[in-house]
């Protein structure tokens, strides 16, 4: 009598929270057991993550712990080698960065990425690039189309560049502006393509307290009018605790905990990713 | 505002600088103040400037570089010759059939562009410089092995035969004869034709540049992952502004080849692409009225040296060499802004 082997089942999704307000709603972004190998290096592993429509999430932890791996996963930089991503509940297999983009999701980049050559205003119309609607041709003949699809896009550079108060830099070199301003640049481009889920990576490097005062406040409003989901890494602990709802941390890969942000100030598994153990500590394992 | 009037500034200086240089020299031709050496170079200076101009919106505004633009203006010379020279008797008005073809040739150049764009412009680095390189030298031995003729029964095609073997009909007669070439071009290029394309190339560019297209175009080339990040299909505007490029160079090529009564494959080589690359390069990356400006000068320069005879290519160099190192000195970049700041006190003293 051959033994009959049992199939183990795990818990699918596995371990995700949300909001309570938007408990009954499809997340808007949701990884399942995502993973990554770089050769036999494996950066990220069994990554479950959810995000809720209009969640401020963020994802912190020591660095090389594979943050930004996750971003590049989650914006199809890299292709997983394991796992899932559902955008509003539908796979984004086989997808490429401009797809996932056309889809909702739109980033910045730790190492801030403008068209440093272009104008602001240039960037944010690129940033409109799927929103501005007309051909080649109609660009290179000035139709009628051209005049009017144009007006509406700088009406609508206006708008996103008054929300961080960039209003008169309308003109600069994207490359000239002062750094805080790029990041800021950075954010509005994003935005402007018209995103489901904006992923943030390190908005506040480099700021001084002030800036970051106002970025956390800017980052509230965007979430605010836009009703759209935020997930931002960040090292800048008042940040993230000042305004996410639901944090996660990664370390060597891998999630060591989930939780609003009182419980991640108190998980004693997070201090020790940070600060490392006590020696006594150490000594008794 | 400003950026936009910035642009409309440059784009008015680019024409006014093209229209009264056309003016000008029109008033010397008038006047028989004009060399006769520097008459024939007329229509192969406007044809230049149209490959500088076009050459720049790959190398310049899209970012990649092409070291086989010659092999455009090859393909649109020698399609857009034939196609001239075969509807002689169904075009009769020669201007028109100078456009037409034209635009033939700009077709031709412009479907050789895309082919070799659908491959090569999905990869990412210098593969474009590898394969238009190949391109080049490619293009050339085709025609060198090509012959066409033509008879009642339309155009005939030969490869690596010769020119008896395409079995022309009564009355037939050979275009392309393989190596040789074409030779009895009829005389169709004219300034005046040499200028609107001219005109038409720089309208054809400044205002893809400032437009959606451009603007993604340029975004490829500033930070290529930015741009897919922000929902811009890569491979869709390289290809867009390489294709457009290659055509413009085929309308060129056909400007060139009708200015002469003999052309052949091995004119359009390695060398010839180098040089427009220099046009552009000394003209300023991006820059399009640098690139009209450079053109023209080098053009010139070679003939107005030939009175230092051997020294000629020598001073040709030094030239290059100083253009080089001035444009990039910064004390040398900063006396346009420094002359500026003097006029604005003297201004505001007087006013």
């Amino acid at each position: 009598m051959a033994e009959h082997e049992e199939t183990k089942l795990v818990p699918l999704p596995a371990t995700n929270f949300v909001p309570e307000r938007d408990v009954d709603k499809q997340p808007i972004l949701e990884a399942r057991n995502l993973g990554i190998d770089f050769g036999g290096l494996t950066a990220v592993d069994s990554f479950n993550f959810a995000v809720s429509p209009t969640e401020i999430a963020g994802l912190i932890g020591p660095n090389g712990a594979g943050k930004t791996t996750v971003f590049n996963l989650l914006s199809k930089v890299y292709q997983p080698t394991r796992g899932t991503i559902l955008l509003g509940g539908s796979d984004t297999m086989g997808m490429t960065t401009v797809q996932v983009n056309r889809a909702g999701v739109a980033r910045t980049f730790q190492n801030i990425r403008l068209f440093n050559n272009l104008s602001v205003e240039d960037n944010i119309k690129l940033g409109l690039h799927n929103h501005i609607k007309y051909g080649m041709a109609s660009g290179i003949l000035r139709l009628p189309n051209y005049w009017k699809q144009e007006k509406e896009a700088r009406e609508r550079v206006g708008e996103l560049l008054s929300i961080f108060g960039m209003e008169h830099m309308t003109q600069h070199r994207a490359g000239s502006l002062p750094y805080g301003a790029q990041r800021r640049l950075e954010i509005i481009r994003a935005l402007a393509t018209g995103p489901k889920v904006l992923l943030l990576d390190e908005p506040a490097a480099g700021m001084n307290p002030s800036e970051t005062a106002e970025l956390m406040e800017n980052i509230v409003k965007v979430r605010d009018t836009f009703q759209i989901a935020i997930v931002l890494i960040e090292h800048d602990m008042n940040l993230v605790m000042g305004i996410c709802e639901g944090i996660c941390v990664l370390n060597f890969g891998k999630i060591i905990a989930k939780g609003t942000p009182s419980d991640i100030q108190n998980n004693p598994v997070v201090i020790e990713a940070y600060l490392g153990r006590k020696k006594e500590d150490a000594d008794d394992a | 505002m400003r950026k936009l009037q910035k642009h409309t500034v440059n784009g008015i200086f680019t024409y006014a600088l093209v229209i009264v240089a056309f003016v000008a020299v029109q008033w010397l031709i008038r006047s028989g103040n004009i060399s006769s050496t520097l008459r024939g170079q007329l229509v192969p200076i406007c044809a230049y400037v149209v490959m500088a101009v076009s050459l720049n919106l790959t190398v310049g505004v899209l970012g990649e570089l092409s070291l086989g633009h010659a092999s455009f203006m090859s393909v649109g010379a020698f399609s857009g010759v034939v196609a001239c020279m075969s509807l002689s008797a169904a075009i009769p008005s020669d201007p028109l059939r100078l456009v037409v073809g034209m635009a033939i040739g700009a077709v031709c150049a412009g479907a050789a562009g895309f082919l070799i764009g659908i491959p090569v412009l999905r990869l990412n680095g210098d593969y474009l410089a590898i394969v238009t390189l190949a391109f080049g030298e490619i293009i050339k031995n085709l025609i060198n092995c090509l012959t066409v003729g033509l008879d009642s029964r339309g155009l005939r095609f030969g490869f690596l035969k010769s020119a008896d073997a395409l079995n022309l009909g009564e009355g037939g007669k050979v275009i392309i004869n393989g190596p040789m070439g074409i030779s009895g071009i009829p005389k169709l290029s004219t300034f005046t034709a040499g200028f609107i394309l001219i005109l038409v190339t720089l309208f054809i560019v400044m205002n893809l540049v400032n437009s959606r297209a451009g603007r993604a175009i340029m975004a490829l080339r500033d930070n290529r992952i930015a741009a897919e990040s922000v929902g811009i299909p890569v491979t869709k505007y390289k290809l867009m502004a390489f294709v457009t490029s290659a055509a413009l160079a085929g309308s060129a090529g056909t400007l060139y080849a009708m200015n002469f009564s003999t052309i052949v494959a091995t004119k359009f080589n390695f060398n010839t692409s180098i040089l427009i690359l220099v046009y552009v390069v000394l003209g300023g990356l991006g820059n399009i009225w640098g690139s009209v400006i450079a053109a023209v000068v080098l053009t010139i320069l070679p003939e107005m040296l030939r009175g230092f005879n051997d020294y000629r290519m020598l001073i040709y160099a030094i030239v290059l060499i100083i253009v080089m190192l001035t444009t990039n000195n910064a004390r040398i970049k900063s006396i346009p802004a420094w002359v500026r700041s003097k006029l604005r006190k003297g201004g505001a003293s007087n006013g």
